[in-house]
């Protein structure tokens, strides 16, 4: 599986993960996102984003409640909660969001 | 009594079981429950400021300690006698640890309804 993106094959698991994260960029979350029929508002991009940042930060991608607990001490309480997460992220944040920010599925699925 | 006690006693890289034991405690914890973490004999290596596991082109697992906050894991432990057998100081790579005497530790340790050893 591969995402062609400017003239280079860019290497994916059956799920459409990719296989190494050092090779993303935005226009690739955007590409992903199509393929799933997905639309990304500025809502998304916040969590993906973060996501991102942690995984890199943290060697890990977060499960749903770590990702809650660490979304409160930047952005406060109303976009943090699972509702909130999930609400944008209905098949689940943590496995969504981990896949458009270019990061490998979490281990621990929710 | 606290739920589950998990034992490192090996230093981290040589083999995959601080990796093992770090996957166990996210797991438990993401779902709420309690989990304290314990390094005694090589195990306390793992707790050593200023590793880079990037140079033996391993993942880093190290680094996700730093994130015990959000899966609040608050208590961790570390055995004194360890460290000066190894002339090991107090300078870990993550806050939070205590150091605790032979005795305390193994006191703490069987204030546990469930241990796990790695």
């Amino acid at each position: 599986m591969a995402i062609i993106f400017n003239n280079q094959e860019i290497e994916t698991d059956k799920q459409g993960y990719l296989l190494d994260h050092t090779l993303w960029q935005p226009e690739l979350a955007v590409i992903m996102a199509k393929a799933d029929d997905f639309a990304l508002t500025p809502a998304h991009w916040e969590v993906i984003n973060f996501v991102r940042e942690f995984y890199l930060t943290y060697n890990t991608s977060p499960a749903i409640r770590a990702l809650t607990k660490a979304m409160k001490a930047e952005f406060g309480e109303e976009k943090s909660s699972s509702r909130y997460l999930y609400r944008l992220f209905p098949e689940g944040p943590a496995k969504q969001a981990t896949k458009y920010a270019g990061l490998p599925k979490p281990a621990r699925c929710i | 009594m606290n739920e589950l006690a998990i034992v490192n006693s090996k230093a981290p890289f040589g083999s995959s079981s601080g990796k093992e034991a770090l996957d166990i405690a996210l797991i438990f914890a993401s779902y709420e429950q309690g989990v304290s973490l314990f390094f005694q004999g090589d195990g306390v290596f793992q707790l050593k400021a200023e590793q880079d596991a990037s140079l033996i082109s391993i993942k880093d697992y190290l680094k996700t300690f730093a994130a015990f906050d959000f899966y609040d894991i608050e208590h961790i432990y570390v055995c004194d006698t360890s460290l000066s057998q190894r002339s090991m100081s107090n300078d870990f790579h993550i806050d939070g640890v205590e150091v605790l005497g032979s005795e305390t530790f193994a006191a703490k340790l069987n204030e546990h309804k469930t241990i796990l050893r790695f």
